[in-house]
């Protein structure tokens, strides 16, 4: 457009303040500055996610300083989080003495872990205090399953509670390389473990509340006479065998690796000795080369998306929620495909456009406006207790006082976010039916086709990418939705994985857990939030990521469609 | 093309013409199916909010005549509604069963100290009693229930229990006609009226040796002032703070029972009238809780009335709400044990039902056999039981499942009870039962449109100038850039948003507050000062970046002033607010700052909201038909006097259909404020401060609230008020929007 003046474009001499305001010149920059803030905001916000949360991985080199305070002195060990600048005024305002000129001195914020022998993670530092920094190359850093990580220096390791190898005997090398392979060893009898605890029993488990409804079953019906009884005794007793199996098994596996153990040397001298089944892993990063830890980064990536999580959804990984939120993103578009695409089928092709059409359309919009908090109080109130609970009275009478489709589970949340991402799907797909041009629908007919062939044949092939893409956009409103799903059906913590082994496998009346109720879970819920914040990046980025991508996708598979309808319209 | 198809079908094969047939039911069944949703969607939460504002009714449950031959000085009921018990004259206590009268126990209470003259229930929420016998000695009972279930049936058990047995309250000789009991952990006070019209009344302090844990009783007679007139009712607050005494022409004096003036009395804290018709006392009752107290006239007055402090450490006795009986004279006054709402039996045989704090008459029915006798509600409020003067006795199912909420309580100040004054509140839940649920939406939408505000505030000029920019003065390869990009935001889950408005934002404005004002201020600045130095530069220089791409180019000019506010940020604190601006703002201002406060609020939702705007409005300026800016460039306006005086007034409706729906979704949103917010709910527009929302309070409260309470239903009734607001924008901006369609196509 044009911005110049005729004045501006004969001159080289710019114009004076005056007209410059006047021709309204510097309300277009301002404008213009709103999209550049709009620009930088997206991005920096993207950025922010990004590097908080792949930073996380990676093993940073772990500090050892001599902190010296007012004729006292500690020794920390432990990863530099942060460093900021205060004002010194604020630290005088908390009763800490200075030294320095001021007015502005660094604090550190030292990760220190050892939660069970400091009391806590996360220690703030004043950078005035410190002595010389050292990264010393034994420090020490293990991830356990319980208290968080765990820095030191190693001092030996215990096979069977007998001192096996020491740093003071066989040195350094050695004692690393047996700590290494014990670590292994109980890793592999624990992966044991977690196979017969989860599944086996986990299955054994599930069989006898089976039994258990069945019995009431029949008891209900009358028919619980003794060759029934005597049948279900039979079964229980099989499984229970199974169980005492099992559970003699689980014994001599835990008994085989409950008896190792390492010690290390605290910061601050203590030394201490710890069982080697509570550590997931161990490794040194002060001695670790570059190569060494691009592969610790993406072990502990892996391990991210591929673990379950611990310590109160602090640690470990997200597994569980992902699948949660895939599954029931899945059943969610199963649902909302069929009825989307015959709305919007309805509304173009086969609805006379007059008053009921357009009150159709304004419900529509409707829906996509109405808060999603209310569509969750509708699932509850509506599908659990209502539906739910008439459901359980008819076909589930025997789990009843428990209710199994009455409260919140998967199929609810799937059946509630469909309603959410109707309008998604109806829109996307009355836009692509538009794009077909008259002239092939009336060709279609000419050539003898009933309007249902038509449909069909010709106008639903050539509007399937726009489904696709009404179909993308809603799975991915649905995977970043929470505030419903905290209604019907998403936990903090799910047991099992609401798909198993387990006959009919796929357990629609499970709670599950989700991605975006993770974030706002261990971010707001959690016991120890600074622990858990790295985590929370690193879940939020790739929620962002996959839901990008979702969008990314519908984005260029409707240019693709408007590419290949192009041609069609003359 | 419909008549096309017909043509077309008699050579088609019966079967296909069927499908077809088939297909268009189908279709047209999943068309409308939309609009069912969403009709459905508004009744169902229409049903769940309906029985709140619906009325009580009640039905006789059982009559049966005189199985007593007179009318008991105490009746009460038990939780199932299964037995009555009553405490009669001749000293017994009875527990018969409701429906017939039959007699399941019968006890003598303390025989040896004569026959009963007065009983009186300490407080509306326990089966704790104490009765005067003639001798004038007090003792104390309750009346207790075992359940059990043999074989499947359930039986209760009733049985008598003895309180303070070892204690010896004496009042006599005169024999007492009325008593007032209060009893907490701390002790006891009991005050008598005699025959002789002398109120006396006497402490039992219990302590409890922590060691041991041997409870001592210490015993003080209180020593009451004269008062005039003659007493007819006194009560004892819940606390045992204060003893209210009213004398038959409606005269109220208040004692405190913890002072005493310099002879050894206690103190009088209030007195006055306690009607304002002039009436004379018909009856008078404590309201569950032991706070208030409730009095009628002979003048069919009826009001409700408790302590307030007067702020100069006073106290007195207030007025705080009256009910219109219609004219009816209230002759006894029977209080719910779980719920602020009691029962006005009228002296002619009018039963009515009223709740205090919504303010409201859930029932009002004539003509029912009542006369001087004894009235007790069973503790669910679902049973009435009468006695009356012959010994009959009646029952009546009475059905009133949510009279604690009004209209008027919602969205009004309300007087709640131990508050100095009305107030809006929201605290729907507490640890005590005789807890007065607090349900105010006031507090709720005026955080819900503070937070929507300071979005609005953020949002809209961001999101319209953006769009102008982008839609007027943008080039078309940036634009096909930028606006995928910004709508993109869109599908940005406000999870993530509301974490880092919460985990980071908050805690980085907190700290560096002065930066965040210092940008607010200097970015517009420092625009225009970039915007006339460029102006100032050579054509030559200015024209290496072509027309329409200021917004790149103003990329690094406000990543730098940025980057220099925080820089500084530190300096000017140290400079302008001693070192920390927070701390200035309590201190200096007399503002009070939340971490988590609107501000954040409104910079996160703006976030969410700014995508929504931007992408209609962009629409709607885009897509002014191009002749009308080129008519008015041709006539010699600047490209800014065309967009203003012609772009912008054909393109304000979709601009302001945008606005609309970016409101709709702030208002509704939930996540950002769950998380970036304290969610308290407080009424007071600091932007500093928090607040909680419709939606959050939802979300919070909804997975706690007892399926089909009336907590249960005030928060659907949440909901629908969401709905119905969104609703009501939602329509209008789509009303608005396809007139916009229709002017465009004209033009």
């Amino acid at each position: 457009m044009k911005m110049i003046n005729e004045q501006e474009l004969h001159s080289d001499r710019a114009p004076g303040v005056k007209s410059w305001l006047r021709s309204g010149e510097p309300l277009i920059w301002l404008n213009g500055a709103a999209v550049s803030v709009s620009v930088i905001a997206v991005m920096g916000l993207l950025l922010l996610l990004a590097v908080r949360g792949l930073s996380h991985f990676w093993p940073a080199d772990v500090l050892a300083v001599t902190v010296s305070y007012q004729d006292q002195s500690r020794e920390l060990l432990g990863e530099v989080v942060e460093e900021v600048e205060v004002v010194g005024t604020q630290l005088e305002g908390a009763g800490i003495e200075l030294q320095g000129p001021g007015p502005f001195y660094q604090r550190t914020l030292l990760k220190q872990g050892n939660r069970d022998f400091l009391g806590t993670d996360f220690t703030w530092l004043i950078n005035e205090q410190f002595g010389e920094r050292r990264f010393p190359s034994d420090a020490l850093v293990i991830e356990r399953l319980e208290w968080g990580d765990f820095y030191g220096y190693l001092r030996g390791v215990s096979r069977f509670n007998t001192p096996e190898v020491t740093v003071a005997e066989e040195g350094p090398e050695l004692t690393w390389q047996a700590l290494q392979e014990l670590i292994a060893e109980t890793d592999a009898v624990r992966e044991q473990i977690r196979q017969i605890e989860r599944v086996e029993i986990g299955a054994i488990n599930y069989e006898l509340e089976r039994l258990r409804l069945r019995e009431r079953e029949l008891e209900m019906d009358g028919a619980l006479d003794a060759a029934a009884q005597a049948d279900l005794a039979s079964l229980r007793a099989e499984q229970e065998a199974r169980f005492r199996v099992l559970q003699e098994e689980l014994y001599v596996l835990y008994d085989s690796i409950k008896d190792h153990s390492y010690s290390a040397e605290l910061a601050d001298g203590r030394v201490v000795t710890l069982p080697i089944a509570k550590v997931v892993r161990a490794y040194q990063p002060n001695a670790m080369s570059i190569p060494a830890k691009v592969g610790l980064y993406f072990e502990r990536l892996w391990e991210f998306l591929s673990a379950e999580p611990r310590e109160a959804n602090t640690e470990g990984g997200i597994f569980p929620a992902m699948f949660g939120t895939v599954l029931m993103v899945i059943l969610m578009s199963i649902i909302v495909t069929p009825f989307g695409v015959v709305a919007a089928v309805y509304l173009r092709e086969y609805a006379s456009q007059g008053f009921i059409t357009r009150t159709i359309r304004i419900a529509v919009n409707n829906l996509a406006g109405v808060p999603s908090i209310v569509y969750g109080v509708f699932g509850l109130g509506f599908f659990i207790y209502f539906v739910g609970g008439e459901l359980d009275q008819l076909f589930f009478p025997a789990a009843l006082p428990r209710p199994t489709f009455g409260t919140p589970g998967l199929m609810w949340a799937s059946l509630t976010l469909a309603l959410l991402t109707l309008p998604v799907v109806i829109v996307a797909t009355e836009e692509g039916l538009s794009r077909i041009p008259k002239s092939l629908r009336e060709g279609s007919l000419a050539l003898g086709a009933t309007r249902a062939e038509t449909l069909w044949r010709v106008v639903l092939p050539m509007a399937s990418p726009a489904m696709m893409t009404g179909l993308i956009l809603a799975v991915a409103r649905a995977a970043g939705e929470v505030a419903p799903l905290m209604l019907v059906g998403v936990v903090k913590l799910a047991p099992t994985l609401p798909l198993d082994g387990n006959y009919p496998y796929l357990h629609l009346d499970q709670k599950f857990m989700h991605l975006g109720f993770h974030i706002y879970d261990v971010g707001f819920q959690s016991p120890n939030v600074e622990a858990a914040r790295p985590l929370v990046y690193a879940t939020a980025l790739l929620l962002v990521l996959i839901i990008a991508l979702l969008n990314l996708a519908a984005v260029s598979l409707r240019n693709r469609l408007r590419e290949r309808y192009k041609s069609l319209e003359h | 093309m419909a008549r096309l198809s017909e043509h077309v079908s008699p050579f088609t094969p019966r079967w296909r013409h069927f499908k077809d047939r088939a297909a268009t039911v189908a279709v047209t069944a999943g068309g409308s199916g939309v609009l069912i949703a969403i009709l459905l969607i508004f009744f169902y939460l229409l049903y769940e909010v309906l029985p709140l504002f619906s009325n009580a009714s009640m039905e006789l449950r059982a009559s049966v005549d005189s199985p007593f031959g007179e009318a008991p000085l105490h009746l009460a009921v038990e939780e199932q509604t299964e037995l009555g018990f009553g405490v009669f004259a001749d000293g017994t206590a009875r527990f018969f069963v409701l429906d017939t009268g039959e007699l399941v126990l019968s006890e003598g209470l303390a025989p040896e100290l004569g026959a009963v003259t007065a009983v009186a229930a300490e407080g509306a929420e326990g089966r704790l009693f104490a009765t005067a016998h003639s001798s004038g000695s007090i003792s104390m009972y309750s009346h207790e229930y075992r359940l059990t279930y043999p074989g499947g049936e359930q039986v209760v058990t009733p049985r008598i229990e003895r309180h303070y047995p070892d204690l010896a309250l004496d009042f006599g000789p005169v024999p007492v006609v009325k008593l007032a009991v209060g009893d907490n952990s701390e002790g006891l006070v009991v005050a008598v009226l005699n025959q002789a019209g002398e109120l006396r009344a006497q402490r039992v302090n219990r302590e409890e040796n922590f060691i041991t844990g041997a409870v001592s009783l210490e015993q003080e007679e209180l020593k009451i002032p004269a008062l005039g007139g003659e007493t007819a009712a006194f009560h004892i607050d819940e606390n045992l703070d204060w003893l209210f005494r009213v004398d038959k022409a409606g005269g109220f004096t208040v004692l405190n029972l913890r002072q005493r003036d310099s002879n050894g009395y206690l103190q009088v804290v209030s007195q006055g009238e306690l009607f304002t018709g002039g009436g004379r006392l018909s009856t008078s009752t404590m309201l569950l809780g032991g706070i208030s107290l409730l009095a009628a006239s002979d003048r069919g007055e009826l009001a409700q009335f408790f302590m307030v402090r007067d702020g100069e450490g006073g106290n007195y006795l207030q007025r705080i709400r009256e009910f219109d009986t219609g004219g009816v004279v209230v002759s006894e006054l029977v209080t719910e044990q779980r719920r602020k709402g009691f029962l006005a039996l009228g002296r002619d045989g009018e039963l009515q039902i009223y709740h205090t704090t919504s303010h409201r008459r859930l029932l009002s029915q004539d003509a029912l056999p009542l006369g001087a006798g004894a009235a007790a509600i069973s503790p669910r409020a679902d049973a009435l039981v009468y006695v009356d003067s012959n010994g009959d006795l009646r029952s009546w199912r009475i059905h009133n499942e949510h009279p604690d909420i009004s209209w008027s309580a919602l969205w009004n100040k309300v007087w709640y009870e131990s508050y100095d004054e009305p107030a809006y509140v929201w605290q729907s839940s507490s640890a005590d039962t005789d807890f007065e649920p607090k349900y105010s939406f006031a507090p709720l939408a005026f955080g819900t449109l503070k937070a929507a505000f300071y979005t609005m505030m953020i949002a809209a000029p961001l999101a319209i100038c953006g769009a102008i920019y982008t839609a007027y003065f943008m080039a078309a390869p940036l634009r096909r850039k930028i606006k995928p990009m910004i709508e993109l935001m869109e599908a940005l889950p406000t999870v993530i948003l509301g974490f880092l408005a919460g985990l980071w934002l908050a805690p980085l404005i907190e700290d560096k507050l002065t930066a965040v004002v210092t940008l607010m201020l200097a970015l517009p600045v420092g625009v225009l000062l970039f915007a006339f130095l460029w102006s100032r530069l050579p054509l030559s220089i200015r024209s290496w970046v072509p027309e329409g791409w200021h917004a790149a180019v103003l990329i690094p000019v406000v990543i730098l002033i940025g980057y220099l506010s925080f820089a500084a940020n530190d300096s000017f604190e140290l400079l302008l607010f001693d070192g920390d601006m927070r701390r200035w703002i309590t201190t200096e201002l007399g503002i009070s700052f939340d971490q988590r406060n609107a501000l954040v609020v409104g910079i996160a939702m703006g976030m969410a909201v700014i995508p929504t705007i931007f992408s209609i409005a962009e629409d709607a300026i885009f897509s002014v038909p191009k002749h009308l800016s080129y008519g008015s460039l041709a006539l010699g306006a600047t490209p800014w006097q065309t967009l203003v005086g012609v772009v912008i007034p054909t393109a304000s409706p979709g601009i302001f259909s945008g606005l609309m729906i970016g409101l709709g979704r702030a208002v509704g949103e939930t996540m950002i404020v769950l998380m970036a917010t304290g969610n308290t709910p407080i009424m007071d527009v600091n932007i500093f401060e928090g607040m909680r929302t419709l939606s959050a309070n939802i979300a919070v409260e909804v997975p706690e609230a007892e399926v089909d309470s009336t907590h249960y239903r005030v928060l659907f009734l949440a909901a629908f008020v969401l709905f119905m607001f969104t609703f009501a924008v939602n329509t209008i901006a789509e009303l608005v929007r396809q007139r916009l369609r229709v002017k465009y196509g004209s033009l």
